[in-house]
Formats: structure tokens, C-alpha cells, sequence
């Protein structure tokens, strides 16, 4: 467990050669990063448990998350409700699971729109240079003088509420980051001697983007993605718990520790299972994102 | 004298750019009368005449530049509008939301700094691998945990099982003690880990080598020789930590239901009160600006290096 925690993350990324070790096949050397790794393993089961339960909720949780049984009022987690009731006899496993799916819909949005717009950006400052590049950089400073939660919250002022809206305000705010990975990442390889020779035999500039800088651009701002998934499902629940996110009766890992709050003094499940769910669900992408970010490279 | 001009051209760009980006998003995005109308209408009908009376009124009939360029210059006096919930200046209502928020984030940063220099100068002092891996486990551990969720924990510890200190409100020293740890867990924990990578790399130098050779005790070689350099890359951040502590009181004050800015901007944005909305966001910029423009005031004295850099 101590290895979940470990915080060295962005510990350099340049893979160093191997130590000697015969080379062995993908699979047996996936097999021994793991084996090592009992934390990561953990963490790549939680998420592919929330992964399946956004998309098949009932099969986790085939009761109706939206069934109210007035008999079975806040009931303390037990045998038969796991995260306990709520205050309306709701049963709250229930609810996390089906939750799910509307938390990692918005957080996917919030991501793409992210990687999308700002890997645009990043490309086309880094690809282009000079004064593209000055000004779109400028903007990008800009954005990141803003804290990204006030950034979110005018979006959601001028946008609207909604789980739509939530997400595309959480991945505009941080559109900022991953336009700077990517210039950074573009301008490396635009140096490089291949690009340089692809150049040299006449290659068109938007071959050259797509076959050779994008694809060894990705990796790092990959990455960032991963890490930036762990962030958004914290900035959604946040702005889902101020209220900002689907209206009431839809289950919301935020909106749930929201409604559990009126209730806090007698039935702390209410907000602790869900808010447990998020704590365990970021600490496993976090941890998820480590491992991608140099630790694999590294081990060989 | 350049390096101290070139940093305020800097700060005075991110003001005007902030500006332009969020008159952009709250005044082009959406149509602001959509939400003033949604307000007047109180189930009656509202005519077209009204409707151009209410947009006179807050100045939104005119061109999208002129709008833009009135704004502005009225920012630069100081005038951030009106609100269009209570008819208050902007200023005024910011102003007002201020002193609470100013009390939390302030506690919040002193206890960060705190947690976050206590971390990481245990965790590279300390002998025990076991103790240091915990150490640096935490920090991790603490961003990844929902704000909102940390308060109401504890809140549900502190207050309602052990009935030490209250759950709600902003009256005493009291109440300000939890706002105050929720606020300063995530912040302390980025303190912690810049602080644990600077001290690293710092007790690796030259001049440690040096100074434990002398026979410098372990204790004043790491805060007297390693610490002096290590909290440079530490202070950079501090623009970023106060932006962090006051983009975290909109949860915090939500959570323990405190007034304050951060409970203002969460109305406001609930509100679609437009002009305020951007006067927070403007304000939030300002102190970023402030605090780095501080900063890299203080920057040449810890470091004289820099001023003698940044010609070149």
C-alpha cells in the first residue's frame, strides 16, 4: 500500500539502458513490472472496476439506484447495504455505482476537450514558432495568472449548469497545461536530426506533423492526460457538490456527498462512502499515471 | 531597474489579458439580458421595450467594442460595475466578502507552510527509510483527496463525535481552525512536495559536502546551509499557492457555510451575476500579480544572480 503513496512522480523520464539483464518478451517483463507492483495492481483493478460500472452499472448494483424503501432509512453499512441508506431508504452503493457513469462521462469530456484544444494550441505555437507562437504562449500565461476552479466557475456563469457544461468548463481551465507540454514537445522533435531529414527529401510540412511529430509527441502528453483524468474527477466533483451539476434525483459522486451533508451529524456514510470512492478512484489514476510517466521506461 | 520594469509590463499584460479573456467568456459566450430577463420576469410577459430598457441600462446595447473599451476604462478606475442581483458596485460587494476569507486563507497559509516545511524537512532528515517513504507518501495522498470531503470528515470527527470545535459558522478562533486545516492540506502538501525535490537536490551540493567536512552538526547544515538555498524554488510558487487558497475557499466556505468571497462567488455564479463573476475573477488575477510581483522583489535579494541574468 506504502507503494500507491510513493510521490517521486515525475521523477526523470529518459529511460535509462538496461542493466545487464538478458531481454526478455513484452509479456514476461510486464508480468515482473507488476508482480513488484502490488499497488498498481490495485489501482488498475479499481479503475477497471470503475470503468465497467460506468458502463454496466447493474451489473455491480442491480437494484434501482432511485428506489426509495422508506423502511430501510439510513441504515449504517452492513450486510445487504454495503455503503449503508440513505435518508430516503436509497441504498447508497447503489447510487455510487450508477453515479458513476454521469462522473466519468464528464470527466472523459473534460479530458478530451482538454487534450484537444490544448495539444492544438501547443502544436500549432510549436510547429509554426515566431509570432504565432509568442502570442498564443501569452494567452496561455494568461490562463494559468487564473486558478483554474474561478476560471470554471465564470464558464459555468456564462455556459450554464449542467453535467455538460461542468465538464467543458473543467477541461477549457486547464487547456493551459497541456498546450505548454505540447509546444515543449513539438519544439524538441521539430530540432530533431529525423525531421530534419524528412525535411531534406522534400516531405510536406503536414506529413511531417502527422507522421513523425504528433506520434513521438504523444507520450509525455499522454501522460499528462492520465494525470489531468485524476484532477478532473476532483474539479467535477467539486463543482458538482456547489450544485452546479445535474439536477437532484440523478446520482453524482459530488451531488451525493452534497445531499449526504444535511444528514452528516447521524449518518456520516452518506458523505463518506462516495467521498471514499473519489479519494480511491484519483489515488489509483495517480498512481496509474506514475507508472506510465518513467517508472516502466525505467525498469527494463 | 529593467528587471523590476520588464516584471511590471509582465504583470500589467496578465491584468489587461485576464481582463479581455474573461470579458470574452462572460459577455460574448452568452447573452448577459438572457439572465437579467430570466430575474424581472416574475411570470409576466416582457416586452421588447422593457427588455432594450433593461440592456441600456447595464450598457449592453451598445457595440460588442465599445462595451468592451467603456468596461475596461472603467475597471482601470476602479469600477467594476454593477451587480445585477442586488444593484451593488461590484467593488463594494467584493470588498465587503473579503475580510473573512482573508482570515481563513491567511491561517490556511501559515498552517500550509507549516504541514508543508514539516513534511518534507522530516522526511529528508530523518535516517529511516520507513519513516521518509511515509513521509513523502503523504503529499501524494492529500491532492488526491476531494477538498469538499476532507471538511465534511471532519467536520463529522471534530464536531459532531468529539464535540471540540463547531461545525458551522465564523464566530470565535474556534470555527476558524477547521476552514482552515481543509484549506491548507492540499496547499501544504504542493509546499511539500517543491520543498522535498529542492532539499534533495540541495544536500547533493558542493557547499554541504563542504560545510559537513568543516563539521557542521547535521541539524544546522540542513537549515542553515541546505534550507537557505532549497526555499528558493519553494517561494516561486507562492503566486500559484495563493491562487490555490483562494480558489479553495469557494469549497471551504461552502462547506462550513462561512461568508466570505468564496461563498459570494458560489451565489454569484448560481446567480449568473455576470459582472460580479468577473470582478472576482479580476480580483484573483490582481492578487496572483501582486504576489509574484512581490516575490520577484524579494527573489534578487535571496539570490543576486538573477537580477545580473535577466539583461543578458
Amino acid at each position: 500500500m506504502t507503494d500507491l503513496l510513493d510521490p517521486r512522480t515525475a521523477a526523470d523520464p529518459t529511460p535509462t539502458p538496461s542493466s545487464g539483464r538478458p531481454p526478455t518478451t513484452g509479456r514476461a517483463r510486464l508480468g515482473r513490472f507488476l508482480r513488484r507492483r502490488p499497488g498498481l495492481v490495485v489501482s488498475i483493478l479499481v479503475i477497471v472496476f470503475v470503468l465497467v460500472s460506468a458502463v454496466f452499472p447493474a451489473l455491480f448494483a442491480p437494484g434501482d439506484p432511485t428506489l426509495a424503501v422508506p423502511r430501510q432509512r439510513s441504515l449504517p453499512p452492513g450486510p445487504g447495504h454495503w455503503f449503508g441508506t440513505d435518508y430516503l431508504g436509497r441504498d447508497v452503493w447503489t447510487r455510487v455505482v450508477h453515479g458513476t457513469s454521469l462522473s466519468l462521462q464528464a470527466t472523459l469530456i473534460a479530458v478530451a476537450v482538454a487534450l484537444v484544444v490544448g495539444g492544438l494550441i501547443g502544436l500549432l505555437a510549436g510547429f509554426v514558432g515566431g509570432w504565432v507562437d509568442e502570442v498564443l504562449m501569452r494567452v496561455v500565461d494568461v490562463l494559468l495568472a487564473i486558478p483554474p476552479i474561478l476560471l470554471a466557475l465564470a464558464l459555468i456563469a456564462a455556459l450554464g449548469f449542467g453535467t455538460t457544461n461542468v465538464a467543458i468548463a473543467v477541461g477549457v481551465a486547464s487547456v493551459a497545461q497541456f498546450a505548454r507540454v505540447m509546444r515543449a514537445e513539438t519544439m524538441r522533435i521539430r530540432g530533431t536530426v529525423y525531421v530534419e531529414a524528412a525535411r531534406a527529401v522534400g516531405t510536406r510540412w503536414w506529413v511531417t506533423l502527422g507522421r513523425h511529430v504528433l506520434p513521438n509527441a504523444a507520450g509525455p502528453v499522454l501522460v499528462l492526460a492520465v494525470l489531468e483524468f485524476g484532477l478532473a474527477i476532483l474539479a467535477v466533483s467539486s463543482l458538482s457538490f456547489l450544485g452546479y451539476g445535474a439536477p437532484p434525483p440523478a446520482p453524482e459522486w459530488g451531488s451525493l456527498v452534497s445531499e449526504g451533508r444535511n444528514y452528516l451529524a447521524t449518518a456520516w456514510w452518506m458523505c463518506a462512502m462516495p467521498g471514499l470512492t473519489i479519494a480511491a478512484t484519483v489515488l489509483s489514476v495517480n498512481r496509474v499515471s506514475k507508472a506510465l510517466d518513467g517508472e516502466w521506461g525505467r525498469d527494463r | 531597474m529593467i528587471y523590476l520594469l520588464r516584471r511590471l509590463g509582465f504583470a500589467a499584460l496578465v491584468l489587461w489579458a485576464s481582463y479581455t479573456v474573461s470579458f470574452a467568456v462572460l459577455y460574448l459566450l452568452a447573452d448577459p439580458v438572457a439572465t437579467l430577463v430570466a430575474r424581472a420576469s416574475d411570470g409576466t410577459a416582457i416586452t421588447t421595450a422593457e427588455l432594450d430598457a433593461l440592456r441600456a441600462r447595464y450598457g449592453l446595447d451598445q457595440p460588442v467594442p465599445v462595451q468592451y473599451l467603456e468596461r475596461l476604462g472603467a475597471a482601470l478606475r476602479g469600477d467594476l460595475g454593477t451587480s445585477f442581483v442586488n444593484g451593488q458596485p461590484v467593488g463594494r460587494t467584493i470588498a465587503e466578502a473579503l475580510p473573512p476569507t482573508l482570515q481563513i486563507a491567511t491561517a490556511g497559509l501559515v498552517l500550509a507552510v507549516v504541514f508543508g516545511a514539516g513534511v518534507a524537512l522530516t522526511a529528508t532528515y530523518t535516517r529511516s527509510r520507513w519513516l521518509a517513504q511515509v513521509l513523502m507518501g503523504l503529499p501524494s495522498l492529500a491532492v488526491s483527496l476531494p477538498v469538499f470531503w476532507v471538511g465534511l470528515m471532519l467536520v463529522q470527527l471534530f464536531s459532531f463525535q468529539l464535540g471540540w470545535l463547531p461545525a458551522v459558522g465564523a464566530r470565535g478562533p474556534a470555527a476558524l481552525i477547521l476552514p482552515a486545516v481543509t484549506l491548507a492540506l492540499p496547499t501544504g502538501a504542493l509546499i511539500a512536495q517543491v520543498l522535498v525535490k529542492s532539499m534533495s537536490t540541495a544536500l547533493t551540493e558542493p557547499y554541504v559536502t563542504t560545510a559537513r567536512a568543516k563539521g557542521v552538526g547535521p541539524l544546522a547544515v540542513h537549515l542553515r546551509h541546505a534550507l537557505g538555498n532549497a526555499a528558493i524554488p519553494a517561494l516561486t510558487v507562492l503566486g500559484y499557492v495563493t491562487g490555490n487558497l483562494l480558489a479553495g475557499t469557494v469549497v471551504v466556505e461552502t462547506v462550513f457555510t462561512r461568508p466570505g468571497l468564496g461563498r459570494t462567488t458560489v451565489e454569484a455564479v448560481a446567480d449568473q451575476d455576470v459582472p460580479l463573476v468577473q470582478g472576482v475573477v479580476l480580483f484573483a488575477a490582481l492578487v496572483f500579480v501582486l504576489v509574484n510581483l512581490a516575490v520577484d522583489l524579494i527573489y534578487p535579494l535571496l539570490d543576486p544572480r538573477v537580477t545580473q541574468a535577466v539583461p543578458a
